[in-house]
């Protein structure tokens, strides 16, 4: 048996049909073909899958879709749906705060959620923030060094230089 | 990966979410947050036939303040809610020395205060802190409302005094003793968070003398426990460090210490005295 669900998916709204035990990362990956948002352990523990669901980091792999229907969710396509960088992916991109790449997805909608609430945070309170994502290449070191500079960059209000949108 | 198949009913109030748990005796679960349950239902270590998902039940949301100057949690406020209630970290700050340190940023966005009750899991951290609260929790079903205080609602691992047809509608924190002191102290297991052993310490003192020492204890036994032990030994005394070490010796006493592959019995029994201790110098160190 399915059901009819209601999301608004990056700013559009989505009707899927699903049934209840249908995951939020299996909607947005199969049925929407949202493929940033990954998919890494089968235990809550990875945040590969993090997406926003009205506003706010959440393990998309632990959500159920019709749990999500009515609500908002963001992904990683959705942060700069101009075609550009956001500031943190830029931030990311800059600082090497990545390898294979295959936790980034779920490591800016991390430091998003943070630096939502706290746009000036500490390296221990970036460290705090990305607790529930594993990153198996970086060491963690470059990812906190991304995060502290999508943090000035967004606090001072500039746009994300063109060098890293070309 | 994928939950095997259920039922699905999302209710728009409480009695109707009472009414579908009556109808299917032992074959309906509530689901709240899910950050306990899904985990469960992926591994399939949990098939329930049928879920009744109360994340509509705006009866269930919000912080309220209490009169007496206490506080009322709904069943459906998440941990961040009560990081962020200015109102619940400025009453109760145990609540958030204790959650800060609970699984990671997206649970907490999550995971239910209430669902984290409910479930029980024994390594959890907030049945200890109902505990030294000496909080009472507030509970629906069919035939109506009762409240249980949260020193009779742990049985064991998983199990509590909630019925199969009852919901956990909202936790009831009373006004704390005036001049008391909150602590939370634990051993993480370094990979899950979850805690080997935690203790929460409310501890006060009236004229240079002890005269509230209420400790909830996670992690130790099947079941959060009072240690009661402890807070005879330590009432009356003066609190000095002494005083404090004697009486958090008696941590683990009259409990069936738990051991497993992160902590043996022996090594559990002694972090529980360990960190019974530390909490209590916390938690008078914090005292006005
Ligand atoms: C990666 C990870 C790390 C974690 N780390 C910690 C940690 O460090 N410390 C810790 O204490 N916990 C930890 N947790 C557990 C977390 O605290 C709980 O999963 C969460 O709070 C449960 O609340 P929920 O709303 O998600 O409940 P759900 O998962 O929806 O439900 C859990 C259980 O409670 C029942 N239930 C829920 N609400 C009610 C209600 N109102 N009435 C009756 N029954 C109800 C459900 O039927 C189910 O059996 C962690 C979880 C994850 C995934
Ligand atoms: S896939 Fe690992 S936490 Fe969701
Ligand atoms: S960059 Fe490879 S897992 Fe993080």
């Amino acid at each position: 048996m399915t059901e009819q669900v209601r999301l608004t998916v990056n700013g559009v709204p989505r009707d899927v049909e699903v049934e209840p035990r249908r995951l939020l990362v299996q909607t947005l990956r199969e049925d929407l073909g949202l493929t940033g948002t990954h998919v890494g352990c089968d235990t809550s523990q990875c945040g590969a899958c993090t997406v926003h669901l009205d506003g706010r980091a959440v393990k998309s792999c632990t959500v159920l879709a019709i749990q999500a229907d009515g609500h908002v969710v963001t992904t990683i396509e959705g942060m700069a749906p101009d075609g550009g960088l956001h500031a943190i992916q830029a931030a990311f991109w800059a600082k090497h705060g990545l390898q294979c790449g295959f936790c980034t997805p779920g490591m800016i909608m991390s430091a998003a959620d943070l630096l939502e609430s706290n746009p000036d945070p500490t390296d221990d309170e970036i460290r705090h923030a990305i607790e529930g994502n594993i990153c198996r290449c970086t060491g963690y070191h470059n990812i906190v060094a991304a995060i502290r500079e999508a943090a000035s960059t967004l606090r001072a209000g500039t746009d994300v230089p063109a060098a890293a949108n070309a | 990966m994928i939950p095997a198949a259920f039922e699905y009913d999302r209710p728009t109030t409480v009695a109707e979410a009472v009414d579908i748990l009556a109808r299917n005796p032992g074959t309906a679960k509530v689901l709240a947050g899910g950050q306990s349950l899904l985990g469960l239902m992926r591994l399939r270590l949990a098939r329930p036939e049928r879920l009744v998902d109360i994340g509509g039940l705006a009866e269930l949301r919000g912080i309220r303040a209490l009169p007496d100057g206490g506080l009322a949690i709904g069943a459906l406020v998440t941990y961040r809610e009560v990081l962020d209630s200015a109102l619940a970290t400025s009453r109760v700050p145990l609540l958030a020395m204790a959650i800060a340190d609970i699984g990671d940023v997206q649970v907490r966005n999550r995971g239910t205060v209430a669902g984290s009750i409910a479930h029980a899991d024994p390594a959890s951290d907030m049945p200890a802190v109902v505990l030294a609260l000496e909080a009472s929790l507030v509970v629906r079903s069919g035939s109506g409302e009762r409240v249980v205080n949260a020193t009779s609602f742990f049985e064991g691992a998983f199990v509590t005094d909630l019925a199969e047809d009852e919901l956990l509608t909202e936790i009831r924190i009373p006004a704390q003793p005036t001049g008391v002191g909150m602590a939370y102290r634990h051993l993480e297991q370094p990979a899950s968070g979850y805690s080997i052993v935690g203790a929460a310490a409310v501890v006060g003192r009236t004229g240079g003398s002890i005269t509230t020492a209420r400790i909830g204890v996670t992690g130790v036994a099947d079941a959060a426990y009072r240690a009661s032990a402890v807070e005879a030994a330590l009432i009356g005394t003066d609190g000095g460090a002494a005083a404090i070490a004697a009486a958090a010796a008696h941590a683990a006493e009259g409990v069936a210490v738990g051991s497993d592959i992160h902590a043996d019995a022996i090594y559990r029994a002694e972090m529980a005295r360990v960190h019974v201790r530390r909490a209590i110098e916390a938690a008078l160190g914090a005292a006005g």
